[in-house]
């Protein structure tokens, strides 16, 4: 019980992430899974990752509610009655964020706030300081940057609103995304640029993409995820490319032995964390959100991540000089591929009767990477330091992204010249579309808000923090972790390539 | 076939005009600015062969009578370019419009068009209109960085299919101007009244140079010729940097943002109403 002790003395957690830590630290206290030996091996090597989901599942790791019926049906168990201005409207959506469960306890999408809103967009300044005071609401109480809100494609006065709010708020959170389609107005894009280059938001979703695999009815959670509105996903566990690939003797063996041994031992220990959560909890049979339809089982998947691929190439190849490493030679960028490919199929076996949305299979996730993860690459990324020049760049990332549906996406530090410049960054994001790919991040070097791997922080947070100081948001901790080990300051800066 | 002398080819740029543009910087220019920052640029290889010694990966040959670079084995270090004691560059490519035109190509989604900068790129009129002919069919813009000295007028099948030029007007006096740059601003001038006629002037371009120029005597008269021809050209004004500049050449340093916010008032006060200053 040192560990609960330790907690209640921490000088720099606050309040409530003691109360969170605490409850996190009551549930590893149990073991109540069907874990196999072998795989438990592969977890204790930090080769299978379940991201601190803790020992009992009894929610979903990502909840997805359809907001839209929110608004309009209102809520019994709430006792909320539809909104009819933007007053109702705002108050009634942080009375809700307050109850949608994650593994963080707090929302990872609150809707696509501009759609949501813009029915009460009825006078415009009143709109922009009811919205105004919602988004500081959500920063200051949804205290974890993987909240997530989504905007577009379409124009709206909301949009606007909520974009003019953020340039003046400069905060972390929410995380937002726009859902950007050949029909989304240059304007209303460059509006949003413009903000990114201000406060590193909104990150730019291929939204053409995501409709098809998603039968249009899709929203972006969390980091990056592409998950279905009125579900989700029950868990996320990572496979570790790179510590994987050192039990190889060739790639070969790799390919056909390793990869496919080890993925098929993450499925399994994954089924059985759905189990457990579906069969179990009783989460789907007592919650709210399920009984007034704004989530429902059916629409759940799980997300089959992976990360270290870059790392993982360079083990089978010669990486002592840069022009034969992942993201530069052909021969490595091949076999990345390759090996992609080959997870995809064994990701594909698996079958899962949890998983209805996704007929019975997992959707693959490229994962940004967790603060220990010294000298491991997010997802299927170039290391930082390695990156190479902008167009190859894009071209190179891209080839991955059409295996991840539910997230994987590149991040760009531009100088702050190009703040002149914002059609700039929109030809880039439509070229990069164009290639297929996914996901597109980008801020301005000269912010304070800045996307450490998929979420944001404050460098002057990070400062604060790492002089010891309480910090409002838990990621700040994950931040300044990222900045120590995996050198997030010193990604390559775009301005003329 | 017409051929293009190209120092360099730069994929993406959000410097060279609205959005991105990949950028074509020609070999060769008729003035030698004081204060020019690619020098390199300014004249053509006479295959001297002294910057062979230069080199440390063997990327330059000499096979009689040109001196050849090799792309894939130069590490871009640009010893040869500080060796070169004539302002050139041995890397300058004599190309094709077909062979700039792949390289176009490559990024054709990613681009809102091409520049084409120097050097001075007008001194190559016939390859620029041939290249622009088939820029114009991938739907894309084209831009002319230019410094006016060559008259326009007079090249009209280049003036019909470029969509813009940003012109540089160094000095207003004929005096300063020849001193700075080497030649005089007649046809500059006339260059930019004839440009902003056509609508076709995208910005026009000073650079802010303590104690060498007379600023604000330039901005002034400058920003009224403007105001007179199009008040919504944009105006850029540009601090001096000592980067790439040729320290034996030109004694400045770069003007503080007090001055330059200064320099700004006077081009507002005289009627621009687009002013920016980098």
């Amino acid at each position: 019980m040192d560990n609960i002790l330790e907690i209640i003395k921490n000088r720099t957690l606050t309040y409530e992430q003691k109360v969170l830590t605490l409850a996190r630290a009551a549930e590893d206290s149990i073991d109540v899974l069907n874990i196999e030996k072998d795989t438990q091996k592969l977890r204790d090597e930090g080769i299978i990752c379940d991201l601190f989901e803790g020992h009992a599942p009894y929610r979903p790791r990502y909840i997805v509610p359809n907001y839209e019926k929110f608004m309009k049906n209102g809520s019994e168990f709430l006792e909320l009655e539809p909104p009819k201005d933007i007053w109702e409207a705002t108050n009634s959506l942080l009375i809700l964020y307050r109850h949608v469960p994650s593994i963080t306890s707090f929302p990872v999408y609150i809707g696509n706030i501009d759609f949501l809103l813009e029915p009460f967009v009825v006078n415009e300044e009143e709109a922009f300081h009811a919205i105004k005071l919602f988004l500081t609401h959500i920063d200051r109480t949804i205290t974890d940057s993987f909240c997530h809100a989504n905007i577009g494609p379409g124009d709206s006065r909301a949009g606007r609103l909520i974009l003019r709010a953020e340039r003046e708020l400069k905060s972390a959170i929410p995380n937002i995304t726009l859902k950007y389609s050949t029909e989304t107005p240059d304007d209303f894009a460059i509006d949003c640029i413009n903000t990114t280059l201000i406060t590193a938001k909104p990150s730019f979703a291929n939204h053409e993409m995501f409709c098809k695999e998603f039968n249009g009815n899709y929203a972006i959670a969390s980091c990056y995820n592409g998950l279905t509105i009125g579900g989700g996903s029950y868990t996320l566990s990572r496979l570790n490319l790179a510590t994987l690939a050192k039990k190889s003797e060739n790639e070969d063996e790799f390919i056909n032995v390793i990869l496919p041994d080890a993925a098929r031992k993450m499925a399994n220990y994954m089924k059985e964390r759905i189990r457990f959560l579906v069969e179990e909890s009783g989460f789907f049979e007592t919650n709210f959100l399920v009984k007034e339809g704004l989530i429902n089982k059916d629409n759940f998947t799980g997300m089959f991540g992976m990360f270290g691929l870059a790392e993982c190439v360079n083990h089978f190849v010669d990486a002592s000089i840069l022009e034969n490493r992942f993201g530069h030679s052909a021969k490595a960028n091949v076999l990345g591929y390759k090996i992609i490919e080959k997870l995809e199929d064994e990701v594909n076996k698996c079958n899962d009767p949890n998983c209805i949305i996704t007929k019975g299979k997992y959707l693959l996730h490229a994962q940004v990477g967790i603060e220990t993860d010294v000298g491991i690459s997010p997802g299927c990324r170039i290391p930082i330091g390695d990156e190479p020049e902008l167009p190859n760049h894009i071209m190179q990332s891209a080839k991955f992204h059409k295996f991840f549906p539910s997230g994987i996406g590149d991040v760009f530090a531009f100088d702050s010249t190009v703040k002149s410049n914002p059609q700039y960054i929109l030809d880039i994001i439509k070229g990069a579309f164009k290639n297929k790919m996914r996901y597109f991040s980008a801020y301005s070097t000269d912010c304070d808000v800045i996307r450490i791997t998929g979420y944001l922080v404050k460098r002057s947070d990070m400062e604060k923090l790492d002089a010891g100081q309480q910090v409002l948001q838990d990621t700040v901790a994950l931040g300044l972790g990222s900045v120590k080990n995996n050198r997030v300051l010193e990604r390559k800066v775009r301005k003329n390539e | 076939m017409n051929k293009g002398l190209i120092n360099r080819i730069i994929p993406f740029s959000s410097v060279d005009g609205p959005g991105n543009r990949t950028a074509i910087f020609l070999q060769g220019c008729n003035f030698n600015c004081l204060y020019c920052h690619n020098p390199e640029t300014i004249n053509v290889c006479n295959n001297c062969g002294e910057c062979l010694s230069a080199c440390h990966y063997k990327a330059l040959k000499f096979k009689a009578p040109y001196v050849v670079w090799n792309k894939v084995a130069c590490k871009t270090c640009d010893e040869c370019i500080k060796h070169c004691r004539r302002n050139s560059s041995p890397k300058a490519q004599n190309m094709t419009v077909k062979e700039v035109i792949s390289e176009i190509e490559k990024n054709k989604f990613f681009i809102s068009g091409i520049t084409v900068s120097g050097g001075e790129c007008t001194l190559q009129s016939e390859f620029l209109t041939h290249l622009f002919k088939e820029v114009k069919k991938m739907n894309l813009t084209c831009f002319v960085d230019t410094n006016g000295s060559v008259p326009l007028w007079e090249h009209k099948e280049l003036v019909d299919v470029m969509d813009m030029a940003m012109v540089d007007i160094k000095s207003y006096n004929y005096d300063e101007h020849l001193k700075l740059t080497g030649m005089v601003n007649t046809t500059v001038i006339e260059n930019v009244k004839y440009l902003a006629k056509l609508n076709k002037i995208y910005e026009i371009r000073t650079v802010i140079v303590p104690e060498v120029l007379n600023n604000k005597y330039n901005v002034d008269k400058i920003s009224k010729l403007i105001a007179t021809l199009n008040p919504d050209i944009r105006y850029k004004l540009i601090k001096y940097r000592q980067l790439g500049a040729r320290r034996s050449l030109i004694n400045s340093y770069t003007p503080s943002d007090e001055m330059m916010k200064e320099l700004c008032v006077i081009a507002k006060q005289n009627g621009c109403r687009n002013i920016v200053m980098v």
